[in-house]
């Protein structure tokens, strides 16, 4: 069986799930990512932080390839999950999002009921044999997603009625609907209210049970909070990766040392 | 043109008044501009704007006024018993006036004398030959009382005409004395015209609010007057439409109705699907250089005129389908002219309609909503349908709907293309006509505005203006709607 | 643990093997993306093939059949003939005698019939007479004449009519078939361009040989002079006091309303309006280019008055509150500096509404202006707003709606000089925004 991961004692020892090597994004003629080395691991929360245009977002969004729907965006290197390289040609990039799940900055729940948003997922890919387990899965990911109490009486209101927070965590319920293994999270509090916050941090710290969750902040001490790993990205380079305490404690990098005291940003 | 040379000399006199109310203010402030509350200019217009505005506008308000007070004093005027059975007073009263037009013309021409032309006593024989060899047309001799009410009609236009020439003349120069008695330098003269230019452009504004009432105006009246000689029941219960001028005419507006309506099913059924399609395909995956191509190539089809897809639809899809399905073909059709060539043509006119409002409404749809889909592995033709066009669906609905009233409301198109016969028929391959194809016959031609048949283009105009009206109104509710919703 | 086995525990195949559902899913995208492609190039299959048969139907339109013949009237013949009773038929004596020569001289085979002659050019002796009246000077001298055909001849060689449809009647024979055939082969018989088409009027139902374009171009011409010196300034104030001075209220609410509303209004409702309320109630005259003019330009007024609006609301306040800081009053702001910078973006919806009104047909149709009224050219400029005349939409409806084939080509070739007047002004409009558009 399975031990569950102790941030404490045994992070290093963790199977490496995604390995990122040598990864250059360019928008149009900017370079925005530069050579980034990565290793992230599994079933652990690993946050990137760094200041506002630092590029921790679109070396998020090279995970799952969102940055295939913009035009200009060009990924050079390689990402792996699995041991599988992701920009292979082969490799379908709906496929690969169905196993790395994404959830964004703005809640962004489609305009349909609170059951049709967990359910499009499982829908689309074809993972549930009919409505009756479709139901458990969607029951399930709102359970998962803490939020099944809130919304159980009115599973049918459409999800733009909900709160901010309760929007989010819907929308972190639809994603892992559709049984993602990784699970990006695109400053996922940054548009809530600091309640709505501390229930989303208790959800993200549930959630590395079973997933491996990569989670973009711009809170030093969200980072803090709920990851094991974090890494620092400073203009487009990732400038120190290593174990949250360390990087918040004990930095080797002036640059990360400066950030994460509040002088850079 | 005795109105136009009155026009002209108030405006001299405007023009005038401008000059002097310049320097006035200009003098008054010892030649020194910097001693004036307004610039120089403000004072003179001021003295023009009050010498033309007031004059104009009792020209314009006798100008409406006069004929109205004539005519209905020459009617009670004239004896009783000169309506004859299955006329009406608006004839006899198009009748005198036609008869008064022919005497100025002949008396302009010097086919008869002024003295003649206002002698009451004047042989009426002699007088229609005189009116004749003016070249004036006349319908048959001319009655005493007609003739009679004719001269009355002129000497009343006269009198009223030169009237009005004065008063508006005293008008003018007394509002260029008032303007004159305020061309002194402390005089807010800057604030009163931009007051005025500000009245001119609320005036302007409700150009728009007159129009509205001028159509409401002349649809209410002329089908009041529709529904007093043919009854409403009929025209709203008749399932049949055979006008005819001898009288005896059937007007009932279902196979008009149904002409329309089923010209605009067929018509949205070609351009639903393909303006949809097209958005989606230009918001959603053209590359730069298709779109640069493709929209505006699609949006050419907007510019063209309606003339030209009729002809379109009458010379070259007519015979087209006629090849298909016509006697030589599948035998369905009798002749190129049909509901089913209407449509098509008028669906391609509605592709741009469709496509471009649609392709705004799609763009409306926020990005986070298609990232959110795409972020859980959906495809983009998965995202489209079930993310993108049912959040766009409140405004595609309005698109459409306004296409709806585009298609209702459109003529030339079903003048060619659709036929002439009022039938209410199933097979799209038959010739029908449409509300607006029998405005267009029942106006054109040689009818008066009196009979039934005439008059029955009104009525078909109200109930046209009501359902597009309605139609517009509801869709630009649901689009606005829409777009509050996103902003 | 059996949480996390559940759903941890993915046993998803390598994500460099597409799997099956995978792959359906990928076919129903590219089908998706096929509709679309369809839709597209369907939207475009139409305006090609509106456009080839616009300019395939018009184009003969332009060009007429004519004989090229060469003919010296000598004085004594000019004398000859004035001195007669039948004046043309001495004429046309001169001229078939003429003809018959030249016709042997240049070895064309077919007999020489007098009546075939008549029936190919028509009547020849009325238009030579009233050309050497007016030119005496020219006697004794040779003058090459261009004598168009009859309109039947000239749908013989468009190939309109065929010779197996002809049937002998009093217009045209088999036989004449074959002498014009000759008259062609020797190159008597050309091609020329038509410029009655271009310059002249409509000619009534039996004579679509010389029906042409140029009286209803005037008529639109003097409509267009009316719609963009009444919907300029109008459409203009209106936008004005509703983007810049118009309070919130629910006067202005509905002002807004109702100019949205207006331009959904269809054409026709406004053909009524025109009819009701200048022809019915004011009694200007029928036909009359000005009351088209007003017409088109109440029509015309919603969309201009959106556009100009547009170009106002895209001036940024920046300016006005720059004119304002330094003590114009809000009127002055508004039209030294906005106004003018709006300008371009104004002139380029007033000129894309006048081409709108410019196709526009059938409130034309309500107030009078139909084809067959085109008779004349106005002697005046007051003549020309108030004479009866049509409008060329209006003329090529009348023109479509004649029984004779031969006014359709007639049409269609009305239908290309309306569309190269509304791609002229719209390529001015384009210029005019490329030449002045500004970002802000």
């Amino acid at each position: 069986m399975y031990d569950a991961p102790n941030p404490a004692t045994e992070v290093g020892q963790q199977d490496i799930k995604i390995t990122a090597k040598d990864v250059q994004v360019y928008y149009a003629d900017t370079h925005a990512i530069k050579n980034v080395n990565v290793d992230i691991v599994d079933r652990a929360v690993t946050a990137f932080i760094g200041p506002s245009g630092c590029g921790k977002s679109t070396f998020l969004r090279c995970i799952n390839r969102m940055n295939d729907t913009i035009d200009i965006c060009r990924v050079e290197g390689d990402i792996r999950i699995d041991g599988d390289d992701i920009y292979d040609k082969r490799v379908d990039p709906v496929q690969l999002r169905a196993k790395v799940g994404m959830v964004f900055q703005k809640p962004n729940p489609f305009p349909k009921s609170i059951y049709d948003n967990v359910a499009y997922g499982p829908r689309i890919h074809g993972l549930a044999k009919n409505k009756a387990d479709l139901d458990i899965i969607v029951e399930r990911a709102l359970r998962r997603a803490a939020i099944w109490d809130e919304v159980k009486d009115r599973l049918t209101a459409p999800g733009t009625g909900l709160s901010g927070g309760q929007q989010q965590r819907l929308c972190i319920a639809r994603a892992i609907a559709t049984e993602p293994e990784v699970l990006l999270m695109d400053e996922p509090c940054s548009a809530l209210d600091p309640i709505a916050t501390a229930q989303v941090e208790e959800l993200i710290d549930e959630l590395r049970r079973d997933y491996t969750v990569v989670i973009v902040t711009h809170s030093m001490q969200q980072a803090a909070r709920v990851s094991q790993k974090t890494a620092f990205f400073h203009l487009g380079d990732l400038v120190e990766y290593g174990d949250t305490e360390q990087i918040f404690t004990n930095p080797k990098d002036e640059r990360t040392e400066r950030y994460v005291t509040g002088r850079i940003g | 043109m005795p109105v136009f040379w009155l026009v002209m000399i108030v405006l001299a006199i405007a023009i005038g008044g401008y000059i002097l109310g310049r320097g006035r203010a200009l003098a008054g402030a010892g030649g020194d501009s910097r001693h004036l509350h307004s610039l120089p200019n403000y004072y003179g217009s001021n003295v023009a704007i009050k010498a033309v505005a007031p004059a104009f506008l009792l020209m314009i308000v006798w100008l409406i006024a006069q004929p109205i007070f004539v005519s209905s004093q020459v009617a009670g005027d004239l004896p009783d018993g000169i309506v004859a059975d299955g006329s009406s007073m608006s004839l006899v009263m198009a009748e005198v006036r036609r008869t008064a037009e022919g005497i100025n013309a002949a008396v302009a021409s010097g086919a008869m004398s002024p003295e003649m032309a206002s002698s009451g006593r004047a042989d009426i024989s002699d007088f229609t030959t005189r009116l004749q060899d003016a070249g004036q047309i006349v319908t048959a001799t001319i009655t005493q009382p007609i003739l009679n009410a004719a001269q009355s009609y002129r000497a009343m236009n006269a009198t009223g005409n030169l009237l009005m020439t004065g008063l508006v003349l005293l008008l003018a120069l007394g509002g260029t004395v008032w303007g004159l008695r305020e061309s002194y330098p402390e005089f807010r003269a800057r604030n009163v015209v931009e007051a005025s230019v500000r009245a001119l452009l609320i005036a302007a504004a409700s150009i728009a609010i007159l129009t509205t009432i001028g159509i409401v105006l002349s649809l209410i009246f002329n089908t009041i007057e529709f529904f007093r000689i043919y009854p409403a029941s009929d025209f709203f219960g008749s399932m049949t439409w055979s006008p005819s001028f001898q009288g005896n005419s059937q007007l009932g507006i279902w196979p008009l109705l149904w002409g329309t309506l089923y010209i605009s099913i067929i018509a949205l059924l070609v351009a639903v699907p393909i303006g949809l399609f097209a958005a989606i395909y230009l918001s959603e995956y053209a590359s730069k250089n298709v779109r640069a191509f493709a929209k505006p190539a699609i949006e050419v089809l907007a510019g063209i005129p309606t003339i030209v897809y009729g002809l379109f639809a009458l010379l070259t899809v007519g015979p087209l389908l006629m090849g298909v399905f016509g006697n030589d073909g599948l035998g369905w059709m009798q002749s190129g002219t049909a509901v089913m060539t209407a449509g098509l043509v008028m669906g391609i006119m509605l592709i741009p309609f469709v496509s471009s409002l649609s392709d705004d409404i799609i763009n409306a749809v926020p990005q986070a909503m298609r990232d959110g889909s795409y972020g859980l592995g959906a495809t983009k033709s998965e995202t489209i349908r079930q993310v993108v066009l049912p959040a766009a669906l409140p405004g595609i609905v309005g698109a459409i709907l306004l296409a709806a009233s585009r298609a209702i409301g459109e003529t030339m198109i079903v003048v060619l293309g659709a036929g002439a016969a009022a039938r209410l028929s199933l097979n799209p391959f038959d010739a029908m006509t449409t509300v607006t194809a029998k405005i267009v016959s029942q106006l054109t031609g040689d009818s008066d505005f009196a009979s039934p048949e005439a008059l029955v283009a009104f009525a078909l105009g109200m109930t046209l203006f009501i359902i597009t009206l309605g139609l517009n109104v509801f869709a630009l509710y649901i689009v606005r709607k829409y777009r509050e919703q996103y902003e | 643990m059996t949480d996390a086995s559940q759903s941890g525990a993915h046993h998803r195949g390598s994500l460099l093997t597409v799997d099956a559902r995978t792959r359906k899913r990928n076919a129903a995208e590219a089908r998706f993306r096929y509709y679309g492609m369809a839709a597209i190039l369907t939207g475009v299959a139409f305006l090609v093939v509106l456009a080839v048969s616009i300019v395939r139907s018009g184009l003969p339109a332009f060009t007429t059949m004519a004989v090229e013949v060469e003919f010296t009237l000598t004085a004594e013949q000019y004398a000859d003939a004035e001195g007669q009773l039948f004046k043309t038929r001495a004429y046309e004596g001169y001229f078939n005698a003429a003809f018959e020569q030249q016709l042997q001289d240049r070895n064309v085979q077919a007999g020489f019939d007098p009546e075939a002659v008549n029936r190919i050019i028509g009547n020849t002796g009325a238009t030579l007479r009233s050309f050497f009246l007016e030119n005496e000077d020219l006697l004794g001298q040779p003058v090459t004449f261009n004598l168009p055909t009859s309109s039947r001849i000239d749908g013989y060689f468009k190939g309109r009519l065929l010779r197996e449809n002809v049937t002998d009647s009093r217009f045209l024979e088999v036989s004449d078939l074959d002498l014009a055939d000759e008259l062609a082969e020797a190159g008597i018989i050309q091609s020329k361009f038509n410029w009655t088409f271009i310059t002249g009027k409509d000619s009534g139902v039996d004579n679509p040989g010389g029906a042409g374009i140029g009286a209803s171009v005037i008529g639109s011409f003097f409509m267009m002079l009316v719609v963009l010196f009444l919907s300029l300034p109008i459409g203009v104030a209106a936008s004005i006091y509703l983007e810049e001075f118009a309070p919130k209220n629910r006067i202005t609410d509905l002002i807004e309303v109702n100019i949205s509303n207006l331009a959904a209004v269809p054409s026709i409702v406004f053909g009524i309006l025109g009819l009701a309320v200048f022809i019915q109630f004011a009694h200007l005259p029928q036909s009359a280019p000005l009351v088209g003019g007003l017409v088109l330009t109440l029509m015309t007024l919603p969309t201009i008055i959106i556009s100009t609006r547009a170009s106002l609301k895209s001036v940024p306040p920046s300016i006005r509150d720059a004119a304002l800081g330094v003590g114009a009053s809000k009127m002055q702001a508004v039209f030294h500096h906005v106004l003018p910078l709006a300008m371009p973006g104004i002139l380029t919806g007033t000129i894309i509404g006048l081409a709108q009104a410019l196709g526009e047909t059938a409130p034309l149709l309500l107030i009078g202006m139909v084809g067959f009224v085109a008779r004349e050219y106005p002697d005046g400029l007051i003549s020309g707003f108030m004479d009866p005349n049509s409008a060329m939409p209006a003329q090529i409806y009348t023109w479509a709606a004649r029984s004779d084939g031969a006014f359709y080509e007639k049409a269609w070739g009305g239908i290309i000089i309306l569309l190269v007047f509304l791609l002229a002004m719209n390529i001015i409009a384009i210029l005019l925004r490329r030449r002045f558009e500004r970002r802000w």
